[in-house]
């Protein structure tokens, strides 16, 4: 790939305070999205996705690091510019009903981005609105006169995903935007995004905590645990040869319907350490079945083990050892 | 009654159970005619979507839902051969703990956040088996032990909010485990933990399961955790069971073309990416105005007229034990067609 990245994402580091105390949420995050691609971004709760996702919108600025859109340095723009660049820059989250305003009906939600964006071409605007709630399957008719609550959850994340799409933006970060849906529902809007993204052109990253849903989705993938990148590999890659021990334990753990009966014991022990007072040496080593003396003192670098396949552990589970 | 009857009856037999919800907007069939048995020491997996009367029905079960006549019951709750909706207030409260535990998907909700855990094990102990204060201490100790809590001494100390989701679960469990319950009612336990945590909740209920010969009801909205850690499973849609069979013959043989939808809509990790996948139109009915004849015919893609106007009813075919509520079942179509 000659092509520049669409979105080039340089040792991002996001610190936040709590209880008096500095903490980095993720550290030295690095990767690239090309064009049309969808990355998927997988770990547990609080290691820092939607972090991560937060950063490349300026929500907050990252600490330190590079975050570059088209090309444009947005860790030092002014935020006007910023602004307009946000109309490229999209974002749905996990909970489609509380990201919607209660009081406002689906069509000056869905409009909103417009207006902000300036047109003032009413008939324009309703135009535009009709457009987009029908490519996400919601009948214009008679959804464009109602409030959220008037919808379910995965009506209201289609309602979302038209916000979102209106000002034809190039990036979507998509929050575990299927995480608070039901198995069924969660399939139609994983149907309706990649179709979106065949209609609009579209570049994802897609964050969520399910394994499979993200092997879907996903062109490439990135496993994070504790703030930090551990594993990217393409989608089949990573799946068919994982070699970060986490990234394995992930995927032996989740009980699905074709491992059904033969899942015995949880493959990774141990609690989930306070980013607070993350282990020295590998972040995973607590928990890691296979940790040596030297993952206590060092820490693993991410690093190309096969052709764009990364990983930061010192003992890979394949392509070869440190 | 005499030890042999004991043993051969069924622990547990939910017979023609009805719990409906009288509220302004209307009457709201959250559980809608349910028969089930359960044997001691088997694992049955109730699932189905949000909205489909899991928690309705395991809190009818164990009877913590009002009594102020807003919640209309009908049926029997048969427990080791006494009708639990026969009993007194006072006499369902021995039952709840001592004979039937219950473990809820927020541990907080049987936990009190500003007690130390400690004494919240050994209140149960004193109260429930009526131990002394000492013994109470070994056994809670113990007990904190078997549900892989480490440095137990040091965690009798803390409060729940100082622990983990995880941890809160754990604790939860050892309570629920106080009364050496013959059934523990576990409702999605581990819908709010992360994967690697939720398999150890999981292992963890298995392991004591086993080690106690106890029934559980494991309810989840997820068939992959059926399928790993249940030996029988009642599927359930608006209210009513569609399918009930062992798991591995629902795995292998689905029937109900609901069942068949659920298992299809979700993503398979042996899948390439970019799978398309089969999603089922529509939403689950509205528990205030369900659909007539059967309740998934708005979205069954096998729907036929008959199903639009007349309820199957769950039965099997011959002498099967496998049950499914459908005119049209699954493997039945496939011979028609060859
Ligand atoms: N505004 C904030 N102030 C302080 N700490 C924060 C803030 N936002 C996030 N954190 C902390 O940063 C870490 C990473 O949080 P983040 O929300 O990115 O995790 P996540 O991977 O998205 O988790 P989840 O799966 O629960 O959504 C966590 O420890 C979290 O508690
Ligand atoms: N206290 C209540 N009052 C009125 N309706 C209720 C009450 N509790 C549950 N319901 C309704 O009963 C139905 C089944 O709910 P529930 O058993 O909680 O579903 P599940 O556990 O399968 O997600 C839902 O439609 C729900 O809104
Ligand atoms: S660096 Fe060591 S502790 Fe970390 S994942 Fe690799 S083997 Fe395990
Ligand atoms: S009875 Fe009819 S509508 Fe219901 S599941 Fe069977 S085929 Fe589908
Ligand atoms: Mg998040
Ligand atoms: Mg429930």
């Amino acid at each position: 790939m000659s092509q520049d990245p669409l979105l080039s994402i340089q040792d991002v580091t996001v610190e936040y305070t709590t209880q008096g105390k500095r903490f980095a949420a993720i550290s030295g995050v690095t990767f690239d999205i090309a064009e049309g691609e969808t990355l998927g971004l997988v770990g547990e709760s609080g290691c820092g996705k939607s972090t991560t996702g937060r950063a490349i919108i300026q929500l907050p600025r990252p600490t330190r690091g590079t975050v570059q859109f088209e090309g444009t340095e947005l860790t030092t723009l002014p935020y006007d510019q910023m602004r307009q660049i946000r109309q490229r820059l999209q974002i749905i989250f996990q909970d489609p009903v509380s990201s919607l305003n209660p009081r406002r009906k689906v069509k000056d939600i869905v409009a909103e981005p417009l207006v902000i964006a300036g047109i003032s071409d009413k008939a324009e605007r309703e135009g535009r609105v009709r457009e987009v709630l029908t490519a996400v399957g919601m009948d214009p008719d008679i959804t464009m006169e109602r409030r959220p609550h008037q919808f379910s959850g995965g009506q209201c994340q289609r309602i979302c995903i038209a916000r979102a799409l209106i000002m034809e933006p190039k990036l979507i970060v998509c929050d575990e935007p299927v995480s608070a849906l039901d198995v069924s529902v969660q399939a139609q809007i994983l149907n309706l995004l990649e179709d979106m993204k065949e209609r609009y052109g579209l570049t994802l990253l897609f964050i969520s905590h399910d394994l499979a849903v993200v092997k879907n989705i996903s062109d490439r993938v990135a496993v994070m645990y504790l703030g930090k990148f551990c594993e990217l590999a393409s989608s089949l890659r990573i799946y068919e040869a994982p070699a970060h021990p986490y990234t394995a334990g992930l995927m032996a753990t989740i009980p699905t319907i074709e491992a059904g009966a033969q899942l015995e014991t949880a493959a990774l022990s141990g609690e989930i350490p306070s980013p607070l007072n993350p282990p020295s040496g590998c972040r995973f080593r607590t928990r890691c079945p296979i940790a040596q003396d030297k993952c206590a003192s060092d820490e693993p670098q991410f690093r190309e083990i096969e052709t764009g396949h990364f990983v930061a552990c010192h003992f890979p589970l394949t392509g070869g050892t440190a | 009654m005499p030890a042999d009857i004991a043993e051969s009856q069924p622990l547990l037999e939910v017979i023609d159970l009805y719990t409906h919800f009288d509220t302004p907007r209307g009457v709201a069939h959250a559980v809608d005619g349910i028969s089930f048995t359960l044997d001691r020491g088997r694992t049955l997996g109730v699932v189905g979507e949000s909205g489909s009367g899991k928690s309705v029905l395991s809190r009818t079960i164990i009877d913590i839902l009002s009594h102020d006549g807003s919640v209309l019951y009908r049926g029997k709750v048969m427990f080791e051969g006494r009708d639990l909706r026969e009993l007194s207030q006072k006499e369902m409260r021995e039952v709840r703990g001592r004979e039937i535990a219950m473990v809820f998907q927020d541990p907080m909700s049987s936990l009190n956040p500003v007690k130390r855990i400690g004494k919240q094990i050994t209140e149960v102990l004193v109260k429930r088996m009526g131990m002394n204060k000492a013994s109470a201490n070994l056994r809670a100790a113990e007990l904190i032990d078997s549900v892989g809590i480490p440095d137990p001494e040091q965690q009798l100390k803390r409060y729940p909010m100082h622990l983990s989701g995880g941890m809160r679960q754990r604790v939860a469990i050892a309570i629920a485990l106080a009364g050496e319950p013959k059934l523990l009612i576990a409702d999605e336990p581990t819908t709010a933990l992360d994967v690697t945590i939720q398999a150890q909740i999981l292992d963890l209920l298995r392991k004591q399961q086993r080690e106690r010969n106890m029934a559980v009801i494991l309810i989840t909205h997820n068939l992959g955790i059926v399928s790993g850690y249940t030996d029988d499973v009642a599927v359930m849609y608006a209210g009513k069971i569609v399918e009930r069979c062992e798991t591995q013959e629902l795995m292998n043989r689905p029937r109900m073309p609901y069942t068949e939808a659920l298992m299809k809509s979700a993503p398979l990790l042996s899948d390439p990416p970019h799978t398309r996948l089969d999603a089922i139109p529509g939403l689950p009915p509205n528990l205030l105005n369900v659909p007539d004849g059967c309740r998934f015919h708005e979205r069954c893609r096998y729907a036929t007229d008959r199903c639009l106007t007349e309820l199957p009813d769950l039965t099997a075919d011959g002498s099967s034990e496998h049950l499914y509520a459908c005119w049209n079942p699954l493997e039945v179509k496939a011979e028609a067609l060859s």
